[in-house]
C-alpha cells in the first residue's frame, strides 16, 4: 500500500517537549517560524535569541543555534550578533513584558539603527511565566494578579501598541500585527513571516511581526475561549494589518 | 614600532585593535570618552564593528551577543556605567563567554564625580552581578603595562571563557605617556578556534550550539557551578601577578596598585633619603588578588600600610592574604582627590614616629 504524507512536524523544531501549558498558542507560533526557517532553508545558518518569560526555553526549541538574552536585552545581544554575523539570519523571540515593559530601550533602538533583524514579538496582555501580572500591553479593565480590580487606565495609563509605535520609526522596514486565533490566521500569519524573514535576506533592515497570542491559565479560560476572548477583547485593540512596509519601491528594482 | 606618546583612552583602544578586537560596542561616560571615540574611526578602518549603543545596559548585551557567536569583543566605561554593565558581566560568566571590559575608575557613589577613584574595587573583585562567579582583573600602573595587559587579556579570556576587565583609575585614562604598542607580549594573542559559539553553522557543523546560564534544575545549576569553580581555582593558581619593590631590609611594606603605586614609587624615595626603608607590594591582578605575594614579605618588616584613591576596600583583602601576621594601617582619600606625595610620607613617618 502505498502512503502519502500529508503532514509532518517540521525541522525547524527540535523533537524536545515544548514547555508551554497546554492550549496557548505559543506552540503554534513556534511551529509557524521553524516552518518558515525551514522552508527558506534559513535554519542551518541561522542564530536565534531567546528571552525571558515563558518563552525563555525556546532555545531548546528552535532547531538552529541559539543564545538567551537577559530579560528585555534580546534586541541588544541580536544586534551584538548581527554586526559580527551580518551574512546569518538573526532573529528574536520575545513575549510583551520582556519587549514591551524591560526591553522598551532596546526594541526602539534596534528599530532606530534598523538593524537588520527580524523579531518575533508574542503579545498575550499578560506577564505569563511569573503568574499572571499586569503588562504594558494589558487591557483596560482586564484583572491580573497585579491589577486585582481590572487595569485601571488613571493608575496604569493605556495599553502600549507596539507596531503602531515602531511604525513611527524611519529605521523601521516592516512591521505586521497577526494572529493565530484561526487557520485563515495561521495562514496569514506564516506569510507575514516569510515576508519578514525575506526583507532580512535582501538586508532591507529590521523587521517585527507581532502575535496576538493566549494565555488560558493566566486568563483563567479553556483554551477554545481563550481564542474567542483574543478575537473579542484584543484585535479590536489591537487591529492586525501591516504597519510599515518600507520594501515596496525597493521590490520595484529588482 | 618605535615609542609615541599617546594618551591613556587612546593607548588602550589602540591596544584593543592589536589584541585582535573584531567589535567594540560602547556608551559614552567621563573619563574614558576618547577610548570609544578613537575606535569609532579606526575600527572601520581594520574593516571591524564599532556601535556606540542606547546604554550601557544594552552595550553589555551586544557584547554578550557578539561574544556568543565566537568574536573577540571589548567594551569600555565607567564606574556608574559599570554598575550598570553587571547584568551582562553575570551572563556572561554564566555562560562561559569571554569578553574585555575597561574600567576608567571615577568617584562614587551614585553619579559621584568624574575624577579618578578607585573606588570600584569591590564593585570589580566581588562580582559586582548576581551568583557566585569571579572575573579576571587587571590594574596596571602605567600606560606600557595597561597596552601590554590589554593585548593579553583577550587571550586570557578566550583561553578561561570569562570576561577579563582592566581597571585604571581615571589618572591613568587622561594622563599621556611613550608607549610601544607592538611590544611582544609573552602569550599567545592569536585568535583561537570557539567550537562552541553560536555562529549560525549548525547545518555545516551537524549540531546545535547554544549559549545559555538557565539551569532549571538545582542539581545542575550546583554542578555548572562547580565548573566554573573550577575555573576560578586555575585562575588563583595561575593568574596572581604583582611586582615586590624594594624589599631588602624594608621595615614597612605599603601596598598599592595602579596610580597609587606610582604615587607610593616617589614617596619610597623621599623616605629613603630620610633613612627610612619602605618597600611596595603592587598587586597587578587585583583578582585574583596576589596572596602569594605576602609569603616573600622580609622578615625585617614590623608593618604593612595599605594606601588607597578609596576609603579602604582592597584593604580587605590585604588583611585576608596577611592573616594576622602583621599590623594593617591605611591612608587613604576617595571623591577623586589624588593623594600627594607628601601625605604618604607623613603617614608612614607616623608610623614609624608610634613605633618609638
Amino acid at each position: 500500500m502505498k502512503t502519502k504524507t500529508v503532514y509532518k512536524p517540521t525541522d525547524g523544531l527540535t523533537d524536545k517537549e515544548l514547555s508551554y501549558c497546554p492550549g496557548c498558542t505559543h506552540g503554534i507560533i513556534h511551529k509557524l517560524v521553524g516552518e518558515v526557517l525551514s522552508e527558506k532553508e534559513l535554519l542551518g545558518e541561522a542564530i536565534g535569541v531567546a528571552s525571558v518569560g515563558c518563552s525563555v526555553m525556546s532555545y531548546e526549541f528552535f532547531n538552529c543555534d541559539m543564545q538567551q538574552a537577559p530579560h528585555g536585552r534580546a534586541p541588544a545581544t541580536a544586534t551584538g550578533i548581527k554586526r559580527v554575523k551580518p551574512d546569518h539570519t538573526v532573529f528574536t523571540y520575545q513575549g510583551d513584558g520582556d519587549l514591551a515593559s524591560i526591553g522598551m530601550a532596546e526594541i526602539v533602538h534596534a528599530a532606530h539603527r534598523g538593524e537588520n533583524i527580524t523579531v518575533i514579538f508574542v503579545n498575550n496582555a499578560i506577564y505569563g511565566m511569573t503568574g499572571g501580572q499586569m503588562a504594558p500591553t494589558t487591557l483596560i479593565g482586564q484583572k491580573t494578579t497585579t491589577s486585582p480590580r481590572g487595569r485601571d487606565q488613571a493608575l496604569t495609563g493605556m495599553p502600549i501598541r507596539i507596531s503602531e509605535m515602531l511604525a513611527t520609526i524611519p529605521g523601521a522596514t516592516y512591521l505586521e500585527r497577526v494572529s493565530v486565533h484561526n487557520p485563515q490566521h495561521m495562514k496569514k500569519a506564516k506569510k507575514a513571516l516569510e515576508k519578514a524573514f525575506d526583507v532580512q535576506t535582501k538586508k532591507q533592515g529590521f523587521s517585527l511581526i507581532e502575535f496576538i497570542s493566549t494565555c488560558p491559565v493566566n486568563w483563567g479560560l479553556t483554551p477554545t475561549e481563550s481564542l474567542t476572548w483574543a478575537e473579542d477583547n484584543m484585535i479590536p485593540y489591537y487591529p492586525l494589518g501591516v504597519y510599515k512596509d518600507a520594501t515596496k519601491g525597493d521590490d520595484d528594482h529588482e | 614600532m618605535a615609542k609615541v606618546l599617546m594618551k591613556g583612552n587612546e593607548a588602550m583602544a589602540l591596544a584593543a585593535i592589536k589584541g585582535g578586537c573584531d567589535a567594540f560596542y560602547g556608551y559614552p561616560i567621563t573619563p574614558q570618552n576618547e577610548l570609544p571615540e578613537y575606535l569609532s574611526f579606526h575600527m572601520q578602518e581594520h574593516g571591524k564593528v564599532f556601535v556606540q549603543a542606547e546604554s550601557e545596559v544594552a552595550a553589555i548585551n551586544m557584547v554578550y551577543g557578539a561574544a556568543g557567536s565566537g568574536a573577540r569583543v571589548l567594551t569600555s566605561s565607567s564606574s556608574p556605567g559599570i554598575a550598570l554593565k553587571q547584568e551582562g558581566i553575570s551572563y556572561m560568566a554564566g555562560s562561559e563567554l569571554p569578553g574585555v571590559i575597561i574600567n576608567v575608575m571615577r568617584g562614587g557613589p551614585g553619579l559621584g564625580g568624574i575624577q579618578p577613584s578607585q573606588a570600584d574595587y569591590n564593585q570589580i573583585t566581588r562580582g559586582g552581578g548576581n551568583g557566585d562567579y569571579h572575573i579576571l582583573s587587571y590594574a596596571p600602573e602605567s600606560l606600557q603595562e595597561t597596552v601590554d595587559v590589554i593585548k593579553e587579556s583577550f587571550a586570557k579570556s578566550d583561553y578561561y571563557r570569562n570576561p577579563v576587565m582592566i581597571a585604571v583609575d581615571g589618572l591613568i585614562g587622561q594622563m599621556m605617556e611613550p608607549i610601544d604598542v607592538d611590544r611582544d607580549v609573552s602569550i599567545d594573542i592569536s585568535p583561537k578556534d570557539k567550537p562552541w559559539a553560536a555562529t549560525g553553522e549548525s547545518k555545516k557543523r551537524g549540531s546545535r550550539n547554544k549559549i545559555v546560564s538557565l539551569f532549571l534544575d538545582p542539581y545542575d545549576l550546583e554542578n555548572h557551578n562547580l565548573k566554573l569553580q573550577k575555573k576560578y581555582n586555575e585562575m588563583v593558581e595561575k593568574e596572581q601577578r604583582y611586582e615586590m619593590i624594594n624589599m631588602e631590609d624594608a621595615e614597612i611594606v605599603i601596598v598599592a596598585y595602579g596610580s597609587m603605586a606610582r604615587i607610593t614609587r616617589s614617596a619610597i624615595k623621599e623616605l629613603a633619603s630620610e633613612g627610612i626603608k619602605v618597600g611596595l607590594l603592587r598587586p597587578i591582578s587585583i583578582w585574583p588578588f596576589p596572596e602569594k605575594a605576602f609569603d616573600e614579605i622580609p622578615e625585617s618588616v614590623h608593618t604593612l600600610l595599605t594606601v588607597e584613591m578609596s576609603l579602604g576596600q582592597m584593604i580587605q583583602d590585604v588583611k585576608l592574604a596577611n592573616n594576622g601576621r602583621l599590623p594593617v594601617e591605611f591612608y587613604g582619600r576617595t571623591g577623586g582627590v589624588v593623594p600627594e606625595t607628601s601625605e604618604i610620607v607623613e603617614k608612614v613617618r607616623q608610623i614609624v614616629r608610634g613605633r618609638k
